[in-house]
């Protein structure tokens, strides 16, 4: 296979890293491998789409996972895929200018812009909870969606609200599918989301034109189709009924299934198990800690508390189900928080002191 | 004539963030830093479990990623009196300096460097005459093709579409470098553009993904089982890989930078520095670090004072926060009152931290000042080559420049340091101490954060969280005025610099950029008429 895309394409464009992202896009979009030059022809046609991301309520660290993505990286993916014309992170422009790009790039590109969006939008009060250049993230979003082609809402906070929008949600922070009803809005959720995601979308898009197939929560399906727990590693440890007790325990050790420390693992829909993060083969569970459900909606409220199992979970080795009830917190045998409570530790060879006598 | 300019949003930082200035005669005469947005995390935290915060708190920022979730988990741990076992504290120390070495670099070169270089002026720039200026700054550098860069560029700009790098100030009479300067600058920024993928990496290792690592937990990390040989070489392989880049790019550029623009180590300084210090080196004494703590007063390095935590107070007199008590942080409120943007009473969704009433700078040049001052070995021998190589003095630190040496140095010693954990760690030793979440408690977590002191406070009541609080570095730098109409440090900082071109406040940029916003939000200039007795001007 690598061999007939060396011949029948550009070696720059293997050097550029395309030919290994779109093989890994075509496999992450279920598509056949001869595919892959259709991809990497849209992919470089030289088109290069205007993009325009919007910050609101958000950490950035999508944006952060967006300078992580690796075949292509960023660096081609500006130079060669698509055309990154407002992007408050990276931009060079600040201001007046900024402002002026961000007006040019809707009119010039109205109808043909692809708008990605990160953060949440916060509501309550008209909004003043975020302002960008005196202008609400609601005010902004009603002027940019309606003259996009398309709006691709990334991570959870887009997706869903994300983490302000938690109980009590205090800024009434909502996501982009509450507001945008007249374009298609494509949720790639997650916290942050895996890059292949994003890239597998968009050249989804630039190779058919449309976006592709979603579920009923508007995630794509390619990357969100599987349950994590059904592709996890630890599968067969859950199966034979070998558990972790508690953290830190020779199950844990011995590399249990994580399930009964917290794992959401059973009601997650993600790729993560089998895409994994960053290019070294890890994802939470390799690293000894459940899934948080990330990318699941309101995973904030409906997966917490993030330590304690999930309720009416079947276990096939007993045919148990647990029940809401019977999750509890075990307790613990530490000695430790029978010691007094320090305000003052040192730091540094230096004292860092603390405040008063009553909590030295 | 006096007249005030208004960027919103300030872009390249994280953030939503609006500078208001006034300028006469071509210089800063006053200035406002308003933060524009507002989440309520620690609303969100109430009632809540201990144990979660740090996944929570985690998400305050994407770019120092992990560093609010350590914070947390330890200040539970203090609450608690718990110390973690030794690999849990060498996998944290790696997983913090993996966020230095990452985050620096990405500061210097995606962040602020376009306010220095003129990408345009790149074009025309002898691609044979770079690499030779390329040779005799750094003779080690991996090789790096300029002629192709310049092709890459060239097209780029030909197809109309500048992407990101639309709509800067370029041709602005501030950028200074000749083309073949710009054209390494602009090499180097897509060159640290792919290394910044690999510095990731250390920290996907033992955190499972970045960013927003997956392995802390109170009481240690989980990743115990991924502590194998395989595993620390891999890490080993990018860390010096990292190194060499350090040495051989990062450094010498920021060096070539402030020897390029010498007026620059005398603009944007400010005076007070606090450090909270991070890196524990020792199980048994978590105080000892390897970069210390202190207070700096005044610009006096030779007196470097003690930590004292209850000095500290955070003001809301100017913030969109209800009432106008300055509180400490343990017995802090976050009760929102927005009351719109009025530069002579509340202007910012940021609180105005003070240390013993005084603003204090928080980040790379707070922990370099204090380390030198207290004679760390290693720091002060990297800060002595630096201003060696750059022909600077040590005063001339308190400066926008000095800000970008720091985080550059420090960049250096840390990484260095980093190989030394790695050799520490022993494969199968134990990674956690179980945990038991009293009725009641109080803890606090001091860090540093690469944009500098960081603290958490919590309150546990009933179990579960009563109060939280964070007191986060952007605060300390980026803060509105204090009870008393104190400026905060960045809006000092600001303060009798030149502007040359009201239009394109690039000076304004440099010093705002210096301290490495993180706000997650950007600015924008706008219209503001609301002062008539000024002459406003929409930047
Ligand atoms: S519960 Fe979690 S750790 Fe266990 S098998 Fe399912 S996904 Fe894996």
């Amino acid at each position: 296979m690598a061999d007939t895309l060396k011949k029948t394409l550009d070696p720059q464009l293997n050097r550029r890293g395309f030919i290994k992202g779109c093989t890994m896009a075509a496999a992450a979009l279920g598509l056949s491998e001869t595919m892959v030059p259709k991809l990497v022809e849209a992919a470089t046609s030289a088109q290069r789409p205007p993009v325009v991301w919007l910050h609101f309520q958000e950490c950035t660290g999508c944006t952060e996972t967006l300078l992580r993505a690796s075949h292509p990286d960023l660096a081609r993916l500006l130079l060669d895929v698509i055309s990154l014309d407002y992007h408050e992170t990276v931009m060079a422009a600040a201001g007046h200018q900024a402002e002026q790009l961000l007006h040019d790039t809707i009119k010039n590109h109205e109808g043909k812009f692809l708008l990605i969006v990160e953060g949440g939008i916060p509501l309550a009060e008209d909004g003043i909870y975020c302002k960008i250049a005196g202008k609400t993230a609601k005010d902004i979003l009603a002027e940019v969606a309606p003259k996009s082609a398309a709006v691709i809402a990334i991570g959870a906070c887009a997706a869903f609200g994300g983490i302000q929008a938690a109980k009590p949600n205090p800024t009434g922070a909502v996501g982009v599918r509450d507001l945008v009803t007249d374009k298609p809005v494509i949720n790639i959720s997650g916290c942050p989301f895996n890059p292949i995601s994003l890239l597998g979308t968009i050249l989804h898009y630039l190779t058919f034109n449309r976006l592709p197939e979603l579920d009923s929560l508007g995630r794509p399906l390619f990357a969100y189709g599987r349950r994590i727990h059904d592709h996890c590693e630890r599968r067969a440890h859950f199966d034979e009924g070998r558990f972790v007790e508690q953290f830190g325990d020779d199950f844990h050790k011995q590399g249990y299934c994580l399930y009964k420390v917290g794992c959401k693992g059973p009601e997650t829909f993600a790729n993560c198990p089998s895409v994994r993060f960053n290019n070294v083969d890890v994802w939470p569970v390799s690293v000894g800690h459940g899934c948080v459900g990330c990318t699941e909606p309101n995973f904030w409220d409906t997966m917490t508390p993030f330590y304690d199992r999930l309720p009416n979970v079947s276990i096939p080795a007993t045919g148990i189900v647990e029940d809401a009830d019977s999750v509890g917190r075990k307790v613990l045998g530490v000695t430790a928080a029978a010691i007094g409570i320090h305000a003052a530790v040192g730091v540094g060879k230096r004292l860092v002191k603390g405040k008063g006598k009553s909590e030295e | 004539m006096s007249e005030r300019i208004v960027i919103d949003p300030v872009t390249r930082i994280e953030g939503h963030l609006k500078i208001e200035v006034e300028i006469n005669n071509g210089v800063v005469t006053d200035a406002w830093s308003s933060g524009t947005l507002f989440r309520g995390i620690e609303t969100i935290l109430k009632g809540r479990e201990p144990e979660e915060a740090w996944l929570l708190t985690q998400r305050l920022c994407g770019v120092c990623t992990y560093i609010h979730g350590v914070s947390s988990v330890r200040s539970v741990e203090n609450a608690l009196g718990l110390s973690v076992p030794q690999n849990a504290r060498l996998v944290r120390n790696l997983l913090t300096g993996g966020l230095y070495v990452h985050d620096h670099p990405v500061h210097f070169y995606h962040l602020s460097a376009l306010d220095w270089v003129d990408i345009v002026s790149a074009l025309s720039a002898s691609p044979a005459a770079t690499e030779s200026l390329a040779y005799s700054l750094s003779p080690n550098a991996p090789a790096i093709d300029f002629a192709a860069t310049q092709v890459d560029l060239r097209s780029f700009v030909d197809s109309g579409k500048l992407g990101p790098f639309a709509g800067g100030y370029w041709g602005h009479s501030a950028y200074t470098l000749s083309p073949e300067e710009n054209l390494l600058f602009a090499a180097h920024y897509l060159h640290a553009l792919r290394q910044q993928v690999k510095a990731g990496r250390m920290h996907a290792i033992f955190g499972g993904k970045n960013p927003h690592v997956q392995s802390l937990r109170v009481g240690g990390v989980t990743c115990k089982d991924e502590i194998t040989s395989s595993r620390i070489s891999q890490f080993r392989n990018i860390l010096n890989e990292m190194r060499h880049f350090i040495d051989t790019i990062y450094l010498p550029d920021v060096q070539h930078l402030a020897t390029a623009y010498p007026d620059w180590a005398g603009i944007g300084g400010f005076k007070n520095y606090l450090a909270f210090g991070e890196f524990q080196m020792s199980d048994s004494d978590p105080g000892e670090l390897f970069l210390p703590c202190g207070v700096i007063m005044n610009k006096n390095i030779d007196q470097i004072e003690d930590v004292m935590l209850g000095q500290i107070n955070e003001h809301v007199q100017h913030s969109w926060y209800e009432g106008n008590t300055a509180r400490y942080p343990q017995n802090g409120e976050t009760v929102p009152n927005y009351t719109g943007y009025d530069t002579a009473d509340r202007y910012s969704w940021l609180k105005a931290p003070r240390y013993n009433g005084q603003p204090m700078e928080v980040g790379p040049l707070a922990r370099v000042l204090v380390a030198y001052g207290l004679g760390q070995p290693q720091v002060v021998a990297a800060v002595d080559q630096f201003l060696n190589a750059a022909n600077l003095t040590i005063a001339d630190m308190h400066s926008t420049m000095g800000r970008a040496a720091a985080r550059a140095i420090e960049t250096k010693v840390i990484a260095d340091q980093m190989g030394a954990w790695l050799d520490q760690l022993k494969r199968g030793a134990t990674a956690m101490v179980s945990t038991s979440i009293p009725a009641t408690a109080s803890g606090f977590g001091l860090n540093e954060a690469p944009r500098g002191a960081l603290g958490h406070w919590i309150n546990i009541e009933g179990g579960k969280i009563g109060n939280y609080q964070m007191v986060v570095p952007s605060t300390w730098n980026l803060g509105p005025r204090c009870a008393s109409g104190d400026r905060g440090p960045v809006e000092e900082a600001l303060i009798g610099t030149p502007v040359v071109d009201a239009e394109k406040p690039i000076e304004i940029l440099r010093i705002v950029h210096s301290y490495d916003p993180c706000i997650a939000c950007a600015v924008h200039v706008t219209d503001n008429d609301r002062d008539s007795h000024y002459i406003v001007k929409a930047v």
